[in-house]
């Protein structure tokens, strides 16, 4: 455990976490251990922009910063044959049929990720066909539909109206979320919940499987 | 009412009134009967009165339209940017049947073929990169690296039309070949600088612009008839004149993309700073391009990348702020309003935006998600204020659901006059009954 790590990171000090994670490897340090201390700066940030002290830039050079340490650490782990994080839950994601908005569904997946989902991206443009095959497949607790324009609202009903038709809409819980979502189109979509942000979404998803 | 012979000596509130009257006297429109003109003169006056924050006869009602006419007229949005005859009954039929107090225009749908044969990447359209029932979609690319700030920063114009421009515009990848045009210096230097116009994929881009002006030329005309037709006929104003963006936004929106941006607040600051700078010119002059006499008085700025969810308060201050603040005084100068679009949220901003420096009734903020009590309490005596209704309600609301929104906002923000009611975000899809029921209780229950 690096505490000068946790720190770097979460002061969003990039080329100085980066150089430590370097550094610390050379000596030895278990490269498992490195991911456990983004791991924990993550959980600070993820507080912090909950609690509205940092914003989503610090979300995406915080994924930064992890996608650089990960690529140092990758090939260590995979000489000693050491596993990855257990997951808590499963989750289909995507943004919904005729809409190509993918920033704000990749900050969600990623802080999905982070707090321990096994997260399905179906990237964007998602016609409810696609939805409904991943959910049969994948078997997730929950689906995100993202969706930034008003156009969104129709697909994103008939996403869920989709994996009724399958029988498969009991078996999970759906979000929405995106530009001109709210609670609104949620009872619109007839969708089990609205989330506002990334970590909303983490906090439905982790309540929805009873996790803290 | 001619623009005045002394218009430069005037100061800024006299040039703001004289533009104020030029549009509200219509220069320029023929109107068809005298109960449209006199249509027109209210509207514009409601308008005029909200603007300054006098009180007005009653709240004015706005639709802002992405492509519901379109959609409502039984037409895909690709009709709207591929047959002008449709685009045009579409937006005419809207107005006729809806009757907000002002008119949108016809020249937010370009012509679809125009951008194919520009081969555009910055946007999907309908039927071309999104399926042909879907509004127009930015799509976000580093089309200037990481690295290029500094050339940027050398000489704006010459990045736009050898790099820019070329990654943009697959027709005008050749361009990126070309010389300087600064090399044009003396007259031994012109062949060097010119033959590269001699070579075949060259002159292909160039005939390649040439239809494409054509076809936007074209186009240009029968969106002025479209929009004057339903201005004179209907005697609905237009409220929104020029066109600007705030210089973060340039760079956000249009050269780096949302993700890159965000990044390089950390990695590229003094370069973000000095190229915000930079653009305040570009976006000073960018209005006069579409203004004529008699048009709004009002710049619209579609503001996107400094919103609550896009940057921290601090950087919002330092970052955003300082160069769109400086354009915005720029054209209050000249006698323009600033109409500010704030897309998504502003709460953490109200203290930043009711900025001292920035003359009361000068401006005119147009929100979408902001809390609008708190934009009462930062704003009201000291700018207009617009919108918040959600469009959601439109599509996935009752209309008993729209009648009591449209009586919230209007208790909440009508005070004293000041305040423009319309929809937060642009609208693609709309239940009839509830934009009926939207304009009808805002006409009855806006009367101050």
């Amino acid at each position: 455990m690096s505490k000068e790590l946790v720190d770097l990171v979460v002061d969003m000090r990039e080329e100085e976490a980066v150089k430590l994670a370097e550094k610390l490897l050379e000596e030895g340090v278990d490269p498992l251990s490195l991911l456990d201390d983004c791991r924990e700066a993550l959980g600070v940030i993820g507080d912090r922009f909950a609690a509205g002290e940092c914003f989503v830039p610090e979300l995406i050079l915080a994924g930064e910063m992890l996608r650089q340490i990960g690529a140092l650490v990758k090939p260590k782990i995979e000489s000693s044959g050491k596993g990855s994080q257990e997951k808590i839950g499963r989750i289909v994601f995507g943004t919904v049929e005729g809409d190509i908005h993918d920033i704000a569904k990749d900050i969600v997946v990623f802080m999905l990720d982070i707090n321990g989902f096994d997260v399905m991206d179906l990237g964007v443009d998602v016609p409810a066909a696609k939805f409904v095959e991943a959910v049969k497949e994948f078997k997730p607790q929950v689906v995100g539909l993202s969706g930034f324009l008003t156009l969104a609202y129709d697909p994103m009903k008939n996403t869920v109206q989709a994996l009724k038709d399958a029988g498969l809409r009991d078996s999970v819980k759906v979000m929405i979320g995106g530009g001109q979502m709210d609670d609104n189109v949620a009872a619109y979509a007839k969708a089990d919940a609205y989330g506002k942000d990334a970590m909303a979404a983490v906090k439905l998803a982790k309540g929805w499987i009873g996790v803290n | 009412m001619p623009k005045p012979e002394n218009f430069d000596k005037l100061t800024p509130d006299q040039k703001r009134e004289a533009r104020i009257d030029a549009w509200l006297n219509h220069e320029g429109l023929e109107f068809t009967d005298p109960a449209a003109e006199k249509g027109y003169r209210e509207r514009a006056q409601l308008f005029a009165d909200a603007f300054l924050m006098k009180k007005p006869k009653r709240v004015p009602v706005a639709i802002a339209t992405g492509f519901c006419p379109f959609v409502y007229a039984g037409y895909s949005c690709k009709d709207a940017m591929y047959d002008v005859e449709k685009l045009g009954k579409a937006m005419k039929k809207f107005h006729v049947d809806f009757m907000p107090d002002t008119a949108a225009s016809a020249g937010l749908y370009p012509p679809g073929k125009a951008l194919e044969i520009l081969d555009y990447k910055l946007y999907h359209w309908p039927g071309h990169g999104v399926p042909e029932n879907t509004s127009y979609q930015c799509a976000e690319a580093e089309y200037m690296k990481p690295d290029e700030y500094r050339t940027y920063l050398n000489d704006p114009s010459d990045y736009f039309i050898r790099t820019y421009m070329p990654r943009v515009f697959g027709a005008l990848e050749p361009w990126k070949e070309l010389p300087p045009f600064t090399d044009l210096l003396e007259l031994p230097f012109i062949p060097y600088g010119m033959l590269h116009f001699g070579l075949p994929h060259i002159q292909e881009s160039l005939k390649k612009l040439m239809q494409v002006g054509e076809i936007s030329l074209e186009w240009a005309g029968k969106v002025t008839e479209i929009d004057n037709g339903i201005i004179t006929s209907l005697g609905l104003p237009k409220y929104q004149g020029g066109f600007s963006k705030a210089p973060y936004d340039v760079i956000a929106d249009t050269m780096r993309g949302t993700r890159a941006i965000m990044l390089d607040t950390f990695r590229k600051r003094k370069e973000i700073l000095e190229c915000c700078e930079r653009n305040i010119p570009f976006m000073t002059k960018m209005p006069y391009g579409a203004y004529t006499w008699g048009a709004p008085p009002t710049v619209f700025f579609p503001l996107h990348k400094g919103a609550d969810s896009f940057m921290s308060p601090k950087d919002f201050k330092e970052l955003y702020w300082p160069s769109f603040k400086a354009v915005m005084l720029n054209l209050i100068e000249d006698g323009f309003i600033p109409f500010l679009f704030v897309e998504g949220s502003y709460n953490q901003r109200l203290d930043i935006i009711s900025d001292p420096d920035i003359p009361a009734g000068s401006t005119i903020w147009y929100f979408d998600q902001t809390d609008m009590q708190e934009v009462r309490k930062h704003l009201q005596g000291w700018a207009c204020f617009a919108g918040n209704f959600p469009s959601s309600l439109f599509r996935a609301g009752t209309v008993d659901q729209v009648k009591d929104h449209v009586k919230k906002l209007i208790d909440d923000c009508a005070g004293d006059g000041g305040y423009i009611l319309v929809n937060g975000a642009v609208l693609d899809e709309a239940i009839p009954e509830n934009l009926h029921a939207y304009v009808n209780t805002a006409k009855e229950y806006g009367v101050y």
